[in-house]
């Protein structure tokens, strides 16, 4: 069977990419997982490898071309095989097949499994093949998994046929029919448009996660709030908290640990802490998806760094599980390979939720800016000795004011809000640390 | 083409063809002496004398029955009702009679008759003469059923309806007897339309607007009102209920994605149900919405003016589904 190898993202950003090399010529062997290209990004050059086995028949987009992601640029197939079907296709139609390909490789995806459960009622026998032989199974199931996506999509007949004609997935597709059917129109516009960045095209995590569908509610509620204030419809809440015991904590820490030549900031109690909070709050700790909420079941936490000509956000993976020596050695490690811009795209990608810190600079507070399809990131100021009226007496604490920007279409503000308050009784009580 | 009235249409059409066949004969109430109720028939007696002109007793069932003995022996009558309303009487002759006898004589007694009149709600004449009858017709098999809309279709359709060998319904309304139209000139040939094709009478990509008879006028006022509005309504004319043209009706919904149908009957199981069943059927993969129906109100058509005007399809309640199966609302 042939394979179609597609321009792949290969970084978050990736709209499309230029063939630097191509380390196979026409006619050579191919075997999976074998380097085929090199790939220049919008971030650096990246090495595009075989998904499947055989002969590279063809090179469709030759060195120093370009394509967007998803497009088809080579095809590996047996070395008789006929390929001149899979050679006229537009390059629309293969964009899309190329995303339905790799949507069906994407294993852990809960909604799939659903599927694929189903299909097993009609198809019991080869649930223990080898992984090779499963892919082909993903493949020829493609069509039936299709359709029971489908099913859950209210959609008319005719919008259906057009979509399949045209190789746009519904899921894709904003319906503005009675109810949200997807009709004709849509379909129509959905193709003049460009149907949405591929699934793959955007920074996905490798964190576990629960892919939840949308209600008719959530769906009203991401529709209005894009339309009154732009494509991430932001709402902000703003939490002062009593840094006193945190400044204690951290100087014992630090005390303790000034032998081995460790310091913790103040970050990066905010990021344990953070990362605490948010697995408490899996509802906070998510993607929006566009025809679903992905919640996460690990944490992996973006930190804004600010680098010479902008930022970058690397990514402290499972930072809810790992101690604050471990948090304090990865930030400082991966800040300084940041700043010389030597950081891998897995190590800035995959986050489930975003912080940034201005407190050094002596800002107050401030608001961030969500980094989609993250639905939330915090923005933490500096520390403040304030006088608070405490049970009808003045005292002075250390006080820190965090402000949280949210998604509205994944984020509710009572949502938030707890989030904000299981955070802030971190903060306030270390302690709570070991509970 | 001269232009002449849906009645002078009529007219011809039955002269022309008792001109052609001595066994086509005209009966009904009041058909020779008084030049019909609605004076299709004006002049024929004269013409063809009383023994093809016949008038008959007011007794639908018997004259009926009357009809249907004779085309049984080779003759073919032409039986007039005075309205479609009276032809109730009569249905026992038309479905248990004239529908099933080739059918139960093995094909051995083929029944070549019409049965003619005005169906539908003219004005202000209350429930019982106020109905549109396709339903009842159209539901046997065994016999056809023709709504012409206009002059052109009145006259074609009448001398294939005369000509066919199975047994015609075929409805008018009492309204369309003055409606003007073109008509091809009786010198320029023969001019008759067969059964079972329908007529595109007006071209559109946007919407399918499905319809016989009497209403065909009403879609295209609706269809005027919405080109105002950038709608491009296709109107498709039955003309022939049975047999039924469903190509015409699939081409054009495989056009549009979009179909209403408008009838004058009632909507419980009227014909727009069965055409509804057809289109979902067959052009499934073509709707982009689903079919919508204008029908009469289901109430037997009020006398009070304004109550007969809510109860009635019209053009405005045509543009109000169009826009509906538009996703305009």
């Amino acid at each position: 069977m042939a394979t179609k190898v597609h321009m792949e993202a290969l970084s978050p950003t990736m709209e499309e990419g230029q063939i630097v090399k191509w380390m196979k010529a026409e006619g050579d062997a191919v075997s999976n997982g074998e380097v085929l290209a090199e790939i220049e990004t919008d971030k650096a050059t990246m090495e595009l490898v075989a998904r499947g086995e055989g002969v590279l028949r063809r090179i469709l987009v030759q060195e120093g071309g370009t394509a967007p992601v998803g497009d088809v640029i080579a095809l590996i197939a047996g070395e008789d095989e006929d390929v001149s079907e899979f050679e006229g296709g537009d390059a629309g139609e293969s964009a899309d097949e190329g995303e339905e390909e790799e949507a069906a490789e994407e294993a852990p995806k809960k909604g799939k499994k659903d599927d694929e459960e189903g299909d097993e009622e009609a198809d019991e026998e080869g649930d223990e093949d080898d992984e090779e032989a499963g892919d082909d199974r993903a493949a020829a199931k493609e069509p039936a998994s299709d359709g029971a996506d489908d099913r859950r999509i209210k959609a008319s007949p005719v919008a259906r046929r057009l979509a399949e004609e045209k190789g746009i997935e519904l899921a894709r597709v904003e319906g503005t029919g009675p109810g949200g059917r997807i009709v004709k129109r849509d379909v129509e516009q959905a193709a003049k448009e460009g149907v949405p960045a591929a699934a793959a095209a955007a920074p996905d995590s490798d964190a576990d996660y629960e892919d939840v569908p949308l209600s008719q509610m959530r769906k009203t509620i991401a529709k209005r709030l894009v339309e009154s204030i732009g494509p991430v419809p932001h709402f902000f809440l703003t939490r002062e908290i009593d840094m006193t015991r945190a400044v204690e904590a951290r100087k014992r820490i630090n005390a303790m640990l000034e032998d081995e030549g460790v310091r913790i900031s103040f970050n990066d109690i905010v990021l344990k802490s953070t990362a605490m909070a948010l697995a408490r709050h899996p509802e906070c700790n998510a993607h929006w998806g566009g025809d679903h909420v992905r919640r996460f079941n690990r944490v992996h936490l973006g930190v804004a760094v600010a680098i010479e000509d902008g930022l970058i956000t690397p990514v402290v993976r499972d930072a809810d599980r790992k101690g604050l020596r471990q948090i304090a050695a990865e930030v400082r490690e991966m800040a300084g390979r940041a700043r010389e811009k030597k950081l891998k795209p897995e190590e800035y990608t995959g986050a489930t939720f975003s912080v940034s810190n201005l407190g050094m600079f002596g800002i107050d507070e401030f608001t961030a800016v969500i980094n989609p399809p993250e639905a939330g990131i915090l923005a933490v100021g500096g520390m403040v000795e304030r006088a608070v009226v405490v049970e009808d007496e003045l005292e002075v604490q250390t006080r820190m004011k965090i402000t949280m920007s949210c998604d509205h279409r994944v984020i509710d503000g009572a949502q938030g809000a707890r989030f904000l308050q299981t955070l802030a009784a971190i903060l306030e009580e270390p302690l709570a640390a070991l509970v | 083409m001269p232009v002449i009235t849906y009645r002078d249409a009529l007219n011809q059409a039955l002269a022309e063809e008792m001109e052609r066949d001595d066994s086509v004969f005209l009966m009904g109430e009041e058909v020779a002496e008084y030049d019909g109720a609605y004076k299709v028939s004006k002049g024929l007696l004269e013409q063809f004398g009383e023994r093809r002109i016949v008038d008959s007793p007011i007794s639908e069932l018997g004259f009926a029955g009357l009809g249907v003995g004779a085309a049984m022996v080779g003759l073919r009558p032409v039986i007039e009702f005075m309205t479609f309303n009276f032809s109730i009487l009569a249905l026992d002759q038309v479905i248990n009679a004239a529908a099933k006898m080739y059918y139960m004589t093995g094909g051995q007694i083929p029944v070549p008759i019409v049965f003619r009149g005005p169906t539908g709600a003219a004005l202000q004449l209350s429930a019982q003469h106020s109905q549109a009858c396709e339903t009842w017709y159209v539901h046997s098999p065994g016999i056809k059923l023709v709504t012409p809309g206009t002059p052109a279709d009145a006259k074609g359709l009448l001398k294939a309806s005369i000509r066919d060998n199975d047994p015609v319904a075929f409805m008018e309304g009492e309204l369309l007897y003055n409606l003007k139209g073109e008509v091809p000139d009786p010198d320029d040939g023969d001019f008759v339309i067969p059964l079972g094709v329908a007529d595109v009478k007006r071209e559109g990509s946007d919407v399918t607007i499905v319809t016989h008879g009497k209403m065909v006028n009403e879609a295209l006022r609706a269809a005027a009102t919405l080109e105002k509005d950038g709608i491009e309504a296709e109107i498709v004319d039955l003309r022939t209920l049975r047999p039924l043209d469903v190509e015409a009706i699939l081409r054009s919904v495989h056009k549009t994605n979009r179909a209403v149908y408008l009838e004058e009957g009632w909507p419980y199981v009227g014909i727009g149900s069965q055409i509804v069943s057809i289109i979902q059927e067959e052009a499934f993969d073509y709707l982009d919405a689903p079919v919508v129906r204008v029908t009469q109100a289901d109430v037997p058509m009020p006398y009070a003016k304004n109550l007969e005007k809510i109860a009635k399809p019209d053009a405005a309640r045509v543009v109000e589904a169009c826009n509906r199966v538009l996703y305009r609302n």
